[in-house]
């Protein structure tokens, strides 16, 4: 095989290595224990951050602040809360959860394209369990 | 500088601070005096705050700051430390909507731009048409000079978007077009800049500019239509916040003022004139007026309502004029819930888009993956020029993918669905209610209240062993006056018409679907079913013969005895609702099996079955068994497979019944707790919506299955053409530039296709 051609093909399949290693193999963020009752997450590029702990049965308000133009982050959805909310860019925009079950509940732009996670935990048994 | 001026300015003239204002916050998280003090100092803290009050039982902050030095956000700040939170007064709806109409107008203009330049650059530089070009339009420097503010101006969002997903290693159909579009303008700058270099690799120095500017000019203009046309999906919701009121006329001290609707409390008198919209729900104290309540109801008959009547706040008043006092307000109102029922429609997710979400999760990596292969291959299997093949296979690629489809593909289904059937009534309360409501195959009627007006009439009084009719009926209403049964009401309405006085009742007991006892002086009253009377050992069998002759015409007989002798029998009847008949021959159209259920005895169920068109009656049913018969008709295999059983009743009495069906349908008004049970609540009360739903799920769900469909079929079968896969056995290839044609056509005929749900008929 010629040099160019054994380049490319290392360059081919390199590339298809690092892609799936940076997008599919990452590893997933610490969470953000939110000890306040409200947490202020940046929507630029995602989430950010992009995993939240709350506490279950407890009013948290996420206070989203949407600096990216991107029409695929206008919008986010929390569809295990059941809230479909319009980020208009630079401003701050509140919604109000209150958990009644634990678990871990995906929320994500739009379009389906961009994800985030709220663990939401029961601080009663976890004091028991310490 | 310019806020430091004109404090300077102030100080230097003496004139008050005109920067002061004064505003309320709501602080979310308070819940005693403690939280008070702690917000308050937080907020006198703050630079620029001359003074915050907190108070508890409004949980709203006056604060009094500087807008000079302080910001609302800081006020936020503040308080985010202490632990609450100050919540900021969002942007209106009519804000909002002025802020996408700029936003559509800057992407309008930089279609015109891209476009425009595109459509100059490939007049340089496609072959053939060039000959016609002036010789200036040919030289590739005047090319990358026009290329360049598209690349870089219109197309500044894709990269804004790109680099911050990069950071957090997540990909998104901005970077597909992000890379795609600079892969061509780098090359192309590249040729432009060494001309000699590329001939040396014995290549055509010839760049791509259009392809980079027109992909993104074509792409940009998919957007445009797509936004345009994503409005459209959210136009229910937008219509139902456009019905409310913006003031009302109250009655104060004698004299009428209007006010805004946010300042009207409960127990406000308000003056509705003749064509003026009822600001919020209440009570008519005086007069009387015809209300059109069809933007709530969907009915389109005016209601006719007087003293006592309660109407509904954003209804149009027609031609009376009335006073009435307000019971709810702001969040509470029926129009409020709605709203927010509908809201929260929407922002549910249906189980079908589970398949969609996990495929678009991997696809842009996937996309780029094969990208990388597609060039690799072309490079080396390819035919010469080798690398342009590979480079614009690559770009094709990356640019016809189609991740936003996908995304769109249900939940623009879901919205317009709900937001139709919210225009006609039909209240679903998530996108799962409105995916099972597809399957329903068997639908579960309550009678009373249901299929009848629940407003049952006194039709006959039998006495009986030497008792007098007036006797009986006074007894009868005596004792009913307790309950809260439907047939009480009709028994203590009749006695008040016939003007028969009532007597105190001791020991009253209701026994649930049986009758109720109690104590009148020193006699002993029972008054209820046969089932009652088996149950207190009392012999009815010789008026038996009687009860059944009421009981064939429809009619619910109640036995009374006094001191463990029967006295008499009285026969209420229900009357079927006007669209009772319709509704179920709508549904056994469809061919779903209708069952009715009751606590009524078999031969007044019977009577009414058959009146409306039901064959499957379950009778002499305790409340508390509805439930069970519910649970049992989903298990009995009319296909076999278990049925999707939908109960329609009240949503009060019925509510373990609702629960239990796999679609639960309250027959509501709104306001009730029917909402909170119901997986649909039909608020205009017409029994031919229980079909209209249904239909309405059947339509959207084909709705979202031929989005789907779609999107994975376009993805699919148009990647790998992209990527040549046709070249070998047709010498197809596919242009990026009409790779992007396609791109931008997918999402937007996904969306089209959901906006056409709107015109069906349900």
């Amino acid at each position: 095989m010629e040099i160019n051609k054994l380049l490319v093909s290392l360059f081919s399949l390199g590339g298809m290595a690092f892609t799936y290693w940076f997008f599919l193999m990452k590893k997933d963020e610490e969470a953000v224990v939110v000890k306040t009752n409200s947490i202020d997450i940046m929507v630029e590029g995602g989430y950010s951050p992009s995993v939240i702990s709350i506490p279950k049965g407890k009013p948290t308000t996420l206070i989203f602040n949407r600096k990216d133009p991107s029409a695929c982050l206008e919008e986010v959805i929390l569809s295990d809360f059941k809230v479909r909310k319009y980020l208009p860019l630079n401003q701050k925009i509140s919604i109000t959860i209150t958990p009644q079950k634990e678990g871990t509940f995906d929320y994500s732009c739009g379009m389906n394209m961009f994800h985030g996670k709220i663990i939401v935990e029961d601080p009663e048994r976890n004091r028991r369990v310490t | 500088m310019e806020r430091l001026l004109s404090k300077i300015l102030r100080e230097i003239e003496g004139l008050p601070n005109m920067a002061e204002v004064k505003k309320s916050f709501p602080i979310k998280g308070m819940h005693c005096a403690s939280c008070v003090r702690v917000t308050e100092r937080a907020l006198k803290k703050t630079p620029g705050v001359k003074d915050a009050v907190v108070n508890l039982a409004t949980s709203k902050a006056t604060v009094t700051f500087d807008k000079d030095n302080c910001t609302e956000e800081q006020l936020a700040d503040s308080i985010a430390k202490t632990g609450y939170t100050l919540e900021l007064e969002e942007k209106s709806e009519e804000a909002i909507q002025k802020e996408k109409k700029k936003e559509l107008q800057t992407l309008r203009n930089k279609v015109m731009v891209s476009l425009g330049l595109g459509a100059i650059i490939l007049w340089g530089s496609f072959p053939g048409l060039m000959n016609t070009a002036p010789e200036f339009l040919k030289n590739f420097w005047v090319q990358l000079l026009l290329a360049t503010p598209v690349q870089f101006w219109a197309g500044f969002e894709f990269y804004c978007a790109t680099i911050p997903a990069l950071k957090h290693r997540t990909a998104n159909m901005d970077t597909l077009v992000a890379l795609g579009t600079t892969v061509a303008y780098i090359y192309s700058a590249f040729v432009t800049f060494f001309p000699n270099v590329v001939m040396n690799l014995g290549l055509d120095a010839m760049p791509y500019f259009d392809v980079a500017v027109i992909v993104i000019g074509l792409i940009l203009l998919g957007r445009y239509f797509e936004a345009k046309a994503k409005a459209g999906t959210s136009q229910a919701i937008k219509k139902l916040i456009g019905l409310q009121a913006k003031t009302a006329r109250i009655i104060r001290e004698g004299k009428e003022i209007d006010l805004p609707i946010e300042q009207v409390g409960i127990g406000d008198i308000i003056r509705v004139r003749p064509g003026e919209k009822i600001p919020v729900d209440g009570e008519i104290l005086e007069g009387e007026s015809s209300i059109d309540e069809s933007m709530i109801t969907g009915e389109s008959i005016p209601v006719d309502k007087a003293k006592g009547d309660m109407v509904v706040g954003a209804t149009m008043n027609k031609s009376g004029s009335f006073t009435y006092k307000a019971t709810k307000v702001g969040s509470d109102t029926m129009l409020a819930q709605i709203i927010k029922l509908v809201e929260e429609a929407q922002g549910s997710k249906a189980p079908i888009q589970r398949l969609a979400d996990t495929v678009s999760s991997y696809f842009v990596p996937i996309v780029i993956m094969l990208a990388f292969l597609t060039f690799g291959v072309w490079y080396i299997f390819g035919p010469n020029p080798a690398f342009l093949f590979a480079m614009l296979n690559t770009v094709a690629v990356l640019i016809i993918a189609c991740p936003c489809a996908m995304g769109l593909a249900t939940p623009t289904a879901i919205m317009v669905g709900t937001g139709k059937g919210a225009e006609h009534g039909i209240l679903i309360k998530d996108a799962e209610s409105l995916e099972i409501a597809n399957k329903i195959n068997t639908v579960v009627f309550d009678k009373t209240g249901t299929l009848t007006k629940g407003k049952p009439e006194v039709t006959d009084i039998i006495p009986l062993n030497n008792a007098k009719k007036e006797e009986v009926l006074k007894l009868a209403a005596s004792i009913e006056k307790g309950s809260e049964h439907s047939l009480a009401e009709a028994i203590v309405k009749y006695a008040d018409e016939q003007k028969v006085s009532t007597n105190t009742v001791s020991k009253f007991q209701a026994i649930a679907g049986h009758g109720v006892t109690g104590v009148i002086g020193n006699k002993k009253l029972f008054f209820g079913n046969r089932r009652l009377m088996d149950r207190k050992k009392i012999d009815y069998k010789y008026v038996t013969e009687q009860i059944n002759k009421l009981e064939s015409e429809g009619k619910t007989v109640m036995l009374l005895t006094v001191d463990g002798k029967l006295a008499g029998l009285v026969a209420v009847a229900d009357t079927i609702k006007d669209t009772a008949k319709e509704g179920v021959a709508a549904l056994r159209q469809k061919g779903i099996e209708v069952v009715m259920i009751t606590g009524d005895n078999e031969r007044t169920a019977q009577a009414i079955a058959k009146e409306v068109g039901i064959k499957k009656v379950y009778a002499e049913v305790l409340p508390q068994d509805k439930e069970k018969i519910v649970r049992q008709l989903q298990t009995t295999s009319y296909n076999l497979k278990p049925n999707v059983v939908a109960m329609v009743g009240d949503g009060i009495n019925d509510a373990p019944a609702l629960a239990a069906a796999d679609i639960g349908i309250a027959m509501g008004t709104g306001t009730d707790v029917a909402i909170e049970a119901a997986d649909i609540t039909l608020i205009n009360k017409d029994l031919r919506s229980v079909a209209s739903a249904i239909e309405l799920s059947k339509k959207t769900m084909r709705t979202i299955k031929m989005n789907l469909v779609w999107a994975f079929g376009y993805n699919i079968i148009l990647i790998p053409i992209a990527m040549g896969v046709l070249y070998p056995f047709t010498g197809m290839l596919l242009n990026p530039i009409f790779a992007s044609v396609a791109m931008a056509l997918s999402s937007i005929s996904v969306v089209s296709n959901s906006l056409l749900l709107k015109k069906v008929n349900i």
